[in-house]
Formats: C-alpha cells, sequence, structure tokens
C-alpha cells in the first residue's frame, strides 16, 4: 500500500525575493521598546524608482538605513538582490542630505573615495572619476577643493561618486533637501536622465511631494508613530520626463492626489486615531 | 600695502611709547638699576652678553622643542586609543584631566629625583605639561568625524568580515577620515600647549637647569641673575624667553596654515571667502 504523496509544495522560504529590495514584516524599536516601524512590507522591482514620503518622525531614513544594512532591525527581513543588506552593500550607493564631501580632497579624489574603498586601482578609478565628473557636467573643476563650489555643485560630486560604483541600487535621504528650488528641479531632471543611463534602482526619502512626483515610478506615504506604510500610490506618466511636465495640469493633479493622502495620514495622527 | 605700513607703524608707536615711559618712571621715581633698569642698560646687556644668551636660549629651545614635539607624538598616539572606544574614553580619560590640574611646580622636583637634573628633565616636565591639550583636542577631533562620512566608510567597506579585515578597516577609517578630519582640532592642542611649552621648560630650569654650573636654559639664567642682582641681564633673559614663546606659537600657528589652508574655514583669510 502506498500512501498517496500529498500535495504540498515545497515550502517557499520565505526569504526568496520577487523584488530587487524586499522588505517583509520589518519592525525596528528602538531602544526603549518604542516602534519606528511597524509591520513594513515593500517590494521594489529593478530598475524601478520610489519615494517615500511622510510626516517627521515616521521613520523614513530609518527604513533606508535598514536597507543599507547601517541599523539592525528588530523582526521581519530585509533582502537586497536575494541577500541581506550587509552582504550586498557592494551594489548600493547611499545619498546624503548634505553632501559629505571630504574637505581637504579635491572634487576628482572626491569621486574617487567610493571606488578606491572597494579597492579599484588607482588608474581605473581616475578613469571612472572623470567620466562621471562629465556625466554630472562638472570636469571643469575637477581639481578644485568643495569649499569652492556652490551647494548644488557639491550635491552634484556626491551624486558622482555614488555613481562610481555602478551600484545597482542608489539609496537617497533627502539629498536635495538643502538646495533652493530652481537648483533642485535641475538636479530632479539630471537625476531622471542619469537612472536612464544607468539603469540602477531608486530608493528616495523626501519631504517635497512635486520632487516625489516627478521622480517616481511609486510614492509610498508612510504614517507616523509608528512609521508603517499607509499608501502606495503609482505614478503613470512616461519616461522620459523633462522640465515641462511640471506645468502640466495632470501634473499638479497628481501632486494635489498625493498632497492629500499625505494630509490624511497626518491629520489622523493629530486626531489620535490610529491610521 | 598701504595699510601694513599703517599697521607697522601703529604697533611702532605703541612700542616707543612704552619705551619712553618705562624711562620716565625710572626718572620720576627714582629707581635704582637693581630694581628697574632703563631701556638702554638692558640693550647694553643683551649685546654685552649675547653668546651666553643665545647658548641659554638654545638650550631652552632644545627642551622646550623636544618635549612639545613628544608631547605631540604621544598625545596623537593617545587620542588614536581613546578614539576606538568609549569604554576605553571613560576608563582613562579622566586621568587626562587629572595630569592638566596637576601643579607643575609641585612635581617638578619630583620628576628631577626619577630622570635626573639637565636638559633631559626639563623636557620631561614640558612634556607632561603639553600632553593634556594635544589629547584632550585631538580625541575630540577623533571622536565628532561626521557621522554619515562614517556610514559612507561602513557602506563601501570591501574588506569582508573577521578580526583581520576589522582591523585593516579601522585603519583605513582612521587613516583616510577620522585623522584628517580631526586636524583643525589637533591643531588647537599643537598651538595652546606650544604656549605652555616655553612656561613648562622655564619653570623646570628653575629646578634644574644646568648640569653644569654657570651653563643652563633662560630659567636657570634667570635665577642666576636675580641672585646676582643683574637684573639687566634679568630682563634681557625675559625678553628672550617671551620671544621663544611667541616664536613657537608662530610655528604652530604656520604649520597649521600650511596644512589646513586648502580646506578648513578656519584657516581662511577672510578676504579669500
Amino acid at each position: 500500500m502506498t500512501l498517496p504523496l500529498p500535495n504540498i509544495q515545497e515550502p517557499q522560504p520565505i526569504t526568496t525575493p520577487s523584488g530587487q529590495v524586499e522588505l517583509r514584516a520589518v519592525t525596528k524599536r528602538y531602544g526603549n521598546g518604542s516602534p519606528v516601524l511597524e509591520d513594513i512590507n515593500l517590494s521594489i522591482a529593478e530598475s524601478e524608482f520610489v519615494s517615500i514620503i511622510g510626516p517627521s518622525g515616521c521613520g523614513k531614513s530609518t527604513l533606508l538605513k535598514l536597507v543599507a544594512g547601517l541599523t539592525r532591525l528588530s523582526s521581519g527581513s530585509v533582502r537586497v538582490a536575494g541577500v541581506e543588506p550587509v552582504r550586498a552593500r557592494k551594489m548600493m550607493s547611499f545619498m546624503f542630505q548634505d553632501a559629505t564631501l571630504l574637505p581637504w580632497r579635491t572634487v576628482q579624489r572626491n569621486v574617487e573615495l567610493s571606488t578606491e574603498l572597494h579597492g579599484v586601482k588607482k588608474a581605473e578609478r581616475a578613469a571612472i572619476a572623470g567620466e562621471m565628473l562629465s556625466l554630472v557636467g562638472l570636469s571643469q573643476v575637477a581639481h578644485q577643493f568643495p569649499r569652492q563650489l556652490s551647494g548644488g555643485m557639491k550635491m552634484r560630486v556626491s551624486i558622482a561618486r555614488a555613481l562610481s560604483t555602478r551600484p545597482k541600487v542608489l539609496l537617497m535621504d533627502e539629498p536635495f533637501a538643502a538646495l533652493d528650488e530652481l537648483t533642485r528641479d535641475r538636479l530632479n531632471e539630471e537625476l531622471l536622465r542619469l537612472r536612464a543611463e544607468g539603469r540602477w534602482t531608486g530608493l528616495f526619502v523626501t519631504h517635497s511631494v512635486a520632487e516625489a512626483v516627478f521622480l517616481s515610478d511609486r510614492i509610498i506615504v508612510l504614517a507616523a508613530q509608528p512609521g508603517r506604510v499607509t499608501y502606495d500610490l503609482p505614478i503613470h506618466f512616461s519616461f522620459p520626463r523633462n522640465a515641462e511636465l511640471r506645468l502640466r495640469a495632470e501634473f499638479e493633479e497628481a501632486v494635489i492626489e498625493v498632497s492629500k493622502n499625505l494630509r490624511g495620514v497626518m491629520e489622523r495622527r493629530k486626531e489620535g486615531k490610529e491610521p | 600695502m598701504k595699510r601694513r605700513i599703517i599697521d607697522i607703524i601703529s604697533a611702532a608707536s605703541v612700542c616707543a611709547g612704552l619705551l619712553v615711559s618705562w624711562r620716565l618712571i625710572i626718572f620720576i621715581f627714582q629707581l635704582p638699576a637693581y630694581l628697574l633698569p632703563s631701556p638702554i642698560s638692558v640693550t647694553q646687556a643683551v649685546i654685552q652678553r649675547f653668546p651666553s644668551l643665545l647658548v641659554s636660549l638654545g638650550i631652552t629651545s632644545m627642551a622646550a622643542g623636544g618635549g612639545w614635539l613628544a608631547s605631540i607624538v604621544v598625545g596623537i598616539i593617545v587620542a588614536i586609543v581613546f578614539a576606538q572606544s568609549h569604554w576605553i574614553r571613560r576608563m582613562f580619560y579622566p586621568y587626562t584631566l587629572l595630569l592638566q590640574t596637576v601643579p607643575i611646580v609641585a612635581i617638578a622636583p619630583l620628576i628631577l629625583m626619577w630622570v635626573g637634573t639637565g636638559t633631559f628633565a626639563v623636557g620631561v616636565i614640558t612634556f607632561i605639561i603639553c600632553l593634556p591639550p594635544v589629547i584632550a583636542n585631538t580625541t575630540q577631533g577623533l571622536i565628532s568625524t561626521d557621522k554619515n562620512l562614517v556610514s559612507l566608510f561602513l557602506m563601501h567597506n570591501s574588506f569582508g568580515s573577521g578580526l583581520l579585515p576589522e582591523l585593516r578597516y579601522r585603519l583605513q577609517l582612521l587613516w583616510k577620515l577620522q585623522l584628517p578630519s580631526a586636524m583643525p582640532a589637533l591643531f588647537v592642542g599643537i598651538r595652546i600647549s606650544s604656549g605652555i611649552a616655553v612656561i613648562g621648560a622655564i619653570v623646570g630650569e628653575l629646578f634644574a637647569g644646568s648640569s653644569r654650573v654657570g651653563v643652563g636654559g633662560l630659567g636657570y639664567a634667570i635665577t642666576y641673575a636675580n641672585a646676582q642682582l643683574q637684573t639687566d641681564y634679568l630682563f634681557a633673559l625675559v625678553f628672550f624667553a617671551s620671544g621663544l614663546g611667541f616664536a613657537f606659537f608662530f610655528l604652530a600657528s604656520f604649520l597649521e596654515w600650511y596644512f589646513l589652508h586648502n580646506w578648513h574655514e578656519s584657516a581662511l583669510s577672510p578676504e579669500e571667502d
């Protein structure tokens, strides 16, 4: 007598990724036990650009640091290209709110830093840095020091440094927040152009709805205390997008739509109701 | 250029005014030379005893310079160790402060008993009082490195995991990020200790200036001139001592400018910015 084979599939390990960046039931608590992020589920496909927006204190930056493997999660799992973030660091780059350049290094040597830390040989990394600088239009200031540059130029150097390692995933923590609006718009356009060339996956934290709409395939709206995914809004404008998009009525509508959602999240919080 | 000339003239006129009032005070109060010698007799003392002044200056420079240099080297090493963990800082940092508050005049005789008299002992005393500012400032500089830059180094860390890779990563972080970031703070420490190096050396020499009778550094010569009531020579020695202190300070400021003028805000002249 043979037992019928149970009609059960091989159990799938929950760590099997379907996206380039995969967060499952991610919870992060502070040392005192109060949650920063609670039950975050998020899947980001390869070469997708996703913005994360939400009130301050919703753990946007913490989420980015979790993906970067710069902070430890309390429970759940984070996978980047199927492996733990710490093991995927080599394929990621991180951009901070300020340019975080080394003031004692020239622009060229600043761009070389990321490849230098990866152990790339001197001649090769110089070549890459030169290429990246021309890509962001800064070849002529390669031998100047950061203090001689404007805020927008410094940020461009930071972009060039981040892209020098040819990352698969680019993590950006409000990279343009400190810039004036005009510069920010210009850098947004540039970022889209660079993405079209580099085909990396983008995870972008911002406070600006318009910026998020302009850049993203998808916008994730987080609620605060604890941070959790409240809305997952696709943005349907086709690529390539250019400055002209901002003037279109549909763009305005999309910005209003997202803003409403964001406001909803914030008001519910004010009234003390659970979102 | 014109402004510089005005600067020089105004500084020089203050100097002339001081010299004139110095002479006037002696005249008005009829002070004897052993209480307050005239500017002219001090100048004469400088000229007549120039060789021995130079010898004293040389001995004090060596002791002060040696102690200062040693304090910089040791201070940097101690600061690097302190920067590795806050446990190390918690355990040992209070003793650095203790070192700073110990009255050097009180422990100088002890040091002489331990290491003997002479230039080396004076160097040790200088070293002890120069060390705390270097340690304190450099440690502060090393641990206040931009957190985001540390994250950047961590993200691009390509050494892997394990004890040796961890060590190599720490060294890389230290060499490429922490030490350069700490340079401005280090130079603040160096500048502060440059001022006290000469004071330390002279205090040391008051106790232990000479290994041979009659030959010694400025501090030793000061006690000698004082005992002999050679007040004009005493004045000459004091001027040389403060000149030496100024030279040390100038050297520290120049080094700071030389290493930092390319990038650090505090080293920029206002016109450049």
